[in-house]
C-alpha cells in the first residue's frame, strides 16, 4: 500500500468522464452550484439563505428545500428519460444511437434510483413537511432538529449521486443493483459504492423522518382531534410513517452487507463462498414493495384532499379510507415475492403471493371507489389538482389492472422483465405517485407562498402529461407482449419494434412540454404574483385546518391552538361563523436556528465519498466529524426562542385587516 | 417497595412523553433492523463453505462470562435510573462507572473473541456463515460501544451540571437502549451461540 492510496484510495486524473456527453453533463453539475454561490455572492444573499433557510428548523422552510431539491431531481430523472427514450428509438439494426451500451446502463439505473429515491421522496417528504402540522393543528413536528438532519441527510445523498457524474462513474446494475452483478467480481468500478452510499445516507434520513412524523401525529394533534377526526392526508401519512419505520431499516441492512461484501470481503450475496445471491433480492424487496406504498399513500391523501375540496363535499366513506390505508400498510409486507415468480420458489409459494398481490388490489379499489362517490353529485370545479386527479383515476385504474395480471404466476413468466412491466409501474408510479404530488404542489402552493399559480398554464401541463403519457407508455405495453425486455441498448430491425418505440419517444417530447407550461407556469405567477394573492389563506374553500390561517402560514402556524369537534374542522368553522372577539395571544417558543443539520450530513457525504473510493482518512473524519457535531448540538440546553406576545398580536391584526379589505 | 417504586418512576412532562415515545419508536425501528440481520444469519448459517461451523468455534463459557457482564450491566443502569430518579447525583455517578466498566469489559471481551478468530483464519472473508455470524454479532457490539460513548457524555454532564431534568430525561432514554440491546443479546446468545454450538 503506497502513500498515494492513502491519501486518495481509487481515486486518480483517469476517473474523470471522457465522452463528451457526460463530460458536458459534469460540466454542469459543477457549474450549477459555483454560479448558484457566485450570483447569492454577488446579490449579497448568501448570509440571508444561511441564516433564513439552510438553518432553519421551521418544518415549512424545510419542506420548500425539499420540494427545490426533488424538483431539480425530477429534471435530472427527466433529462434521463429522454436519454433511455431517443436511444431506443434509434438505436436499432446497423444505427447504434446516441450512447454506448454501458452508459446507457448507468442512465437507466440513475433514472430509476434518482427518481424514486430523490423526485418521489423527496416530493413526498416536502409535503408532509409543509402541510402535516398545519393539518394537526400543531405548531411544529415532534423533533425539530431531527427534521432538519432528516433533511440534509437527504441532500447529502442527492449530492452523491450527483456527484457520480463528475468523478467516476455510477452504477450500471439497473436501480436495485442484484447481485451477483453488484458485487466486486463483476462490477469493479465505483458505480455500486455511489448506489449504495447515496441510498444508505439518504435512507437514513428517511428512517428519522418516519420516527418524527409518526410521533408527532400521535403525540401532537390539536386538542378534540381524535384520530378518527384526523384529515386523510393525515391519515396516509400516519399509515407511510409506519411503512417507513418497518421498511427501512431492511433498506439499510440490506445496502450494508452489499457494502461488506464488496470492501471487506464478505460472503452475503457472492456466488462463491456460502452466499446466496438470492437472499438479497429477498431482502431488497422486502423493502421495496411496501416502498412503492411509502410513495403512494401520501398521494392517495392528497387526491382525497383534493377531490372533497373541489367536489365541494365531504370525503365519502371516511372510515373506509382508513381502513383501505391499514390494509394497504398490512397487506404490502405480504407480496414481495410477486417480483420474481421466476426465482423458482415453487407453485405453493407463488400461488400464496398471487393471491396476496390480487387481494392488496382492493382497498385500493375501494378507495377508488370512494373518489369517484365522492364527486358524485359535486359542484366540480376543474382546477389543474382536479385535472391531475381526473388523469390519475383512469391511468391509475388501466396501471392497476395490469398489475392484476402481473399477479397471476404463470403469466408474470411470460411478462417478467419486459416492457410490459416498465409501462405497468410507471402507469402506478407516474399517475398515482407523480400526479399526486403535482396536483399537492398546485393545491398547497399558496399555502406555502402567498400567491395562487396561473390555473390555465397549470392545466395546460396536466394535458400534457396526460396525453403524453399514454402515448410514451401505451406503445412499451404492447411492446412487452412482442417481446422486449427491459434496458434494451439496442434491438434488431427485423423485430418490427421500431415504430412503437418511436412513438413512444414522440410521448416523451409530450410529456417535456408538458415540464415546458410547468417553468412557464411558475414564472408566470411569480411575475403575476400580486395579481394573485391569497389574502384570506383559504383561496379554495378549503375544508381543513391549514386554510384557517393566512398564506404563507406564519412561523408559529397558529397563534392561538385550535380545538376540534368535528372532521372537517375548519369546514365546519366557517359553517358556524368564524369567531368575532379577539383572542387572548400569548409568547410562543418555536425551536431557534441550527447549524448542526447542514454540518452532520456534509460530514456523512464526506464519510459516505471515503467509503466510494476508499479514502480511509476521510471516513474517519466524516464519522467524528458526525459525531462530534451531534455532541456539541445536544450540550444546547435551551434551543428555543420566544416570538413575544405582541408580536403575534401585530402579525395576525395585520392579516385579519387585510382579509377584512379584500372582504 | 412502594417508597422506592414512587421515587423511582420517572413522570414525564408532556414535552419529555414525546421524546420517550419517540425514542421506544427508534428501538422499535432498531429491533427491525436487527431481526433482519437474524434473518439473514438464519438463512447463512449452515453456509460454512468449508469452513469451519458454529460448533467448531464457539466456546461457551467464555460467552457466557460476557452474557453475564451485560445482565449485570443492564441491572446497574436500572439502580442508576433509581438513583437519578430520586436525585442522588453520586449514586448515580458511581452506578454509571460500574455500568460502563461492565460494558466496557464485554466490548473487550467480544473484540478479543473477534481478534483470536481472525487470527487463526477463521475470519468473515471464509464463508457465509462467519459474513452474518462478524455482521449480527458486531452490529450488537457497535450499538454497545455508541452506548458506551453516550454513558461517557451523560457521566460528564451530571457530574458538571448534576441531575437537570434534562439530564434525568436523558439517562432515561440511555437506560431504555441499553436495556433493549441486553434483549437483543439474550437473542445472540440463544440463537448463535447456544444453538450454534449445538453438534449438527
Amino acid at each position: 500500500m503506497n502513500f498515494g492510496f492513502l491519501l486518495l484510495g481509487k481515486l486518480n486524473w483517469n476517473q474523470i468522464p471522457t465522452d463528451p456527453l457526460t463530460r458536458g453533463a459534469a460540466v454542469f453539475v459543477v457549474l450549477a452550484p459555483i454560479a448558484l454561490v457566485a450570483f447569492l455572492l454577488y446579490t449579497k444573499r448568501l448570509k440571508w439563505l444561511w441564516k433564513e433557510w439552510l438553518t432553519s428548523l421551521d418544518p415549512k422552510k424545510i419542506g420548500v428545500m425539499y420540494i427545490v431539491v426533488a424538483v431539480l431531481m425530477l429534471l435530472r430523472g427527466l433529462s434521463d428519460a429522454t436519454m433511455i427514450r431517443t436511444q431506443q428509438a434509434v438505436s436499432v439494426g446497423a444505427a447504434h444511437g446516441i450512447i454506448g451500451a454501458d452508459q446507457f446502463q448507468q442512465v437507466v439505473s440513475a433514472h430509476g434510483t434518482i427518481m424514486i429515491f430523490f423526485a418521489a421522496m423527496g416530493l413526498m417528504f416536502g409535503l408532509i413537511n409543509l402541510v402535516l402540522p398545519l393539518q394537526l393543528g400543531s405548531r411544529d413536528v415532534a423533533f425539530p432538529f431531527l427534521n432538519s438532519v432528516a433533511f440534509w441527510l437527504f441532500a447529502g445523498g442527492m449530492v452523491l449521486i450527483n456527484l457520480s457524474l463528475v468523478i467516476g462513474n455510477f452504477s450500471a446494475d439497473g436501480w436495485l443493483a442484484y447481485p451477483p452483478l453488484s458485487e466486486l467480481q463483476f462490477s469493479t468500478t465505483v458505480g455500486v459504492d455511489y448506489w449504495i452510499w447515496a441510498l444508505e445516507i439518504a435512507g437514513i434520513g428517511s428512517l428519522l423522518s418516519g420516527i418524527n412524523f409518526f410521533v408527532t401525529i400521535i403525540k401532537m394533534r390539536a386538542k378534540g382531534m381524535n384520530l378518527m377526526k384526523m384529515p386523510m392526508f393525515a391519515w396516509s401519512v400516519l399509515g407511510t410513517m409506519a411503512l417507513v419505520m418497518f421498511a427501512f431499516p431492511i433498506l439499510t441492512v440490506t445496502l450494508t452487507l452489499l457494502f461488506l461484501d464488496r470492501t471487506l470481503g464478505m460472503h452475503f450475496f457472492t456466488a462463491a463462498g456460502g452466499g446466496n445471491a438470492m437472499m438479497y433480492v429477498n431482502l431488497i424487496w422486502a423493502w421495496g414493495h411496501p416502498e412503492v406504498y411509502i410513495l403512494v399513500l401520501p398521494a392517495f391523501g392528497i387526491y382525497s384532499e383534493i377531490v372533497a375540496t373541489f367536489a365541494h363535499k365531504k370525503l365519502f366513506g371516511y372510515a373506509s379510507m382508513v381502513w383501505a390505508i391499514w390494509g394497504i400498510v398490512v397487506l404490502s409486507f405480504t407480496v414481495w415475492l410477486h417480483h420474481f415468480f421466476t426465482m423458482g420458489a415453487g407453485a405453493d409459494v407463488n400461488a400464496f403471493f398471487g393471491i396476496m398481490t390480487m387481494i392488496i388490489a382492493v382497498p385500493t379499489g375501494v378507495k377508488m371507489f370512494n373518489w369517484i362517490f365522492t364527486m358524485y353529485r359535486g359542484r366540480i370545479t376543474f382546477t389543474a389538482p382536479m385535472i391531475w386527479f381526473l388523469g390519475f383515476v383512469v391511468l391509475f385504474t388501466i396501471g392497476g389492472v395490469a398489475g392484476v395480471m402481473l399477479a397471476v404466476p404463470p403469466v408474470d413468466f411470460q411478462l417478467h422483465n419486459s416492457l410490459f412491466l416498465v409501462a405497468h409501474f410507471h402507469t402506478m408510479i407516474v399517475s398515482g405517485v407523480l400526479f399526486g404530488y403535482l396536483a399537492g404542489l398546485s393545491y398547497w402552493f399558496p399555502k406555502a407562498f402567498g400567491f395562487k399559480l396561473n390555473d390555465r398554464l397549470g392545466r395546460y401541463a396536466a394535458y400534457c402529461w396526460i396525453g403524453g403519457f399514454i402515448l410514451a407508455f401505451v406503445p412499451l405495453y404492447i411492446l412487452g407482449f412482442m417481446g422486449a425486455t427491459r434496458r434494451l441498448d439496442h434491438y434488431d430491425a427485423s423485430l418490427g419494434w421500431q415504430p412503437l418505440f418511436i412513438v413512444a419517444g414522440v410521448g416523451v417530447a409530450v410529456i417535456c412540454l408538458g415540464v415546458a407550461f410547468q417553468v412557464l407556469q411558475f414564472v408566470v405567477s411569480i411575475i403575476q404574483r400580486d395579481k394573485n394573492r391569497d389574502i384570506t389563506g383559504d383561496p379554495w374553500n378549503g375544508r381543513t385546518l391549514e386554510w384557517s390561517v393566512a398564506s404563507p402560514a406564519p412561523e408559529y402556524n397558529f397563534a392561538v391552538l385550535p380545538e376540534v369537534t368535528t372532521r372537517d374542522a375548519f369546514w365546519e368553522t366557517k359553517r358556524n361563523g368564524l369567531p368575532k372577539e379577539e383572542p387572548k395571544y400569548t409568547d410562543i417558543s418555536v425551536p431557534k436556528n441550527s447549524g448542526a443539520g447542514p454540518i452532520i450530513a456534509l460530514f456523512a457525504t464526506l464519510l459516505g465519498f471515503g467509503m466510494v473510493w476508499h479514502i480511509w482518512w476521510l471516513t474517519v473524519i466524516g464519522l467524528l466529524g458526525v459525531i462530534t457535531t451531534f455532541i456539541v448540538r445536544s450540550m444546547d440546553e435551551h434551543p428555543e426562542r420566544i416570538i413575544a406576545a405582541e408580536e403575534v398580536a401585530a402579525i395576525e391584526r395585520a392579516h385579519l385587516k387585510a382579509k377584512e379589505q379584500a372582504a | 417497595m412502594s417508597d422506592l417504586a414512587k421515587a423511582g418512576t420517572f413522570k414525564p412532562e408532556p414535552e419529555d412523553s414525546k421524546t420517550v415515545f419517540g425514542f421506544w419508536v427508534y428501538l422499535m425501528t432498531d429491533c427491525v433492523l436487527f431481526a433482519s440481520l437474524f434473518a439473514v444469519y438464519a438463512v447463512l448459517h449452515g453456509n460454512t463453505f468449508g469452513g469451519p461451523s458454529g460448533h467448531d468455534i464457539f466456546d461457551l463459557s467464555y460467552v457466557l462470562t460476557e452474557t453475564l457482564l451485560l445482565l449485570t450491566s443492564s441491572f446497574t443502569v436500572g439502580l442508576a435510573t433509581i438513583a437519578a430518579g430520586q436525585r442522588k447525583q453520586k449514586q448515580v455517578l458511581a452506578l454509571l462507572a460500574l455500568t460502563f466498566t461492565l460494558g466496557a469489559s464485554f466490548v473487550f471481551m467480544e473484540v478479543h473473541e473477534f481478534h483470536h478468530l481472525a487470527a487463526i483464519g477463521d475470519s468473515w472473508r471464509v464463508s457465509g456463515f462467519l459474513s452474518s455470524y462478524f455482521t449480527l454479532v458486531g452490529t450488537h457490539g457497535l450499538h454497545i460501544t455508541v452506548g458506551l460513548l453516550w454513558m461517557a457524555i451523560m457521566m460528564i454532564k451530571v457530574w458538571r451540571g448534576g441531575l437537570t431534568s434534562s439530564s434525568v430525561k436523558r439517562l432515561t432514554l440511555l437506560s431504555m437502549f441499553w436495556h433493549f440491546l441486553d434483549v437483543v443479546w439474550i437473542f445472540i446468545f440463544t440463537i448463535v451461540y447456544l444453538m450454534g454450538a449445538m453438534p449438527s
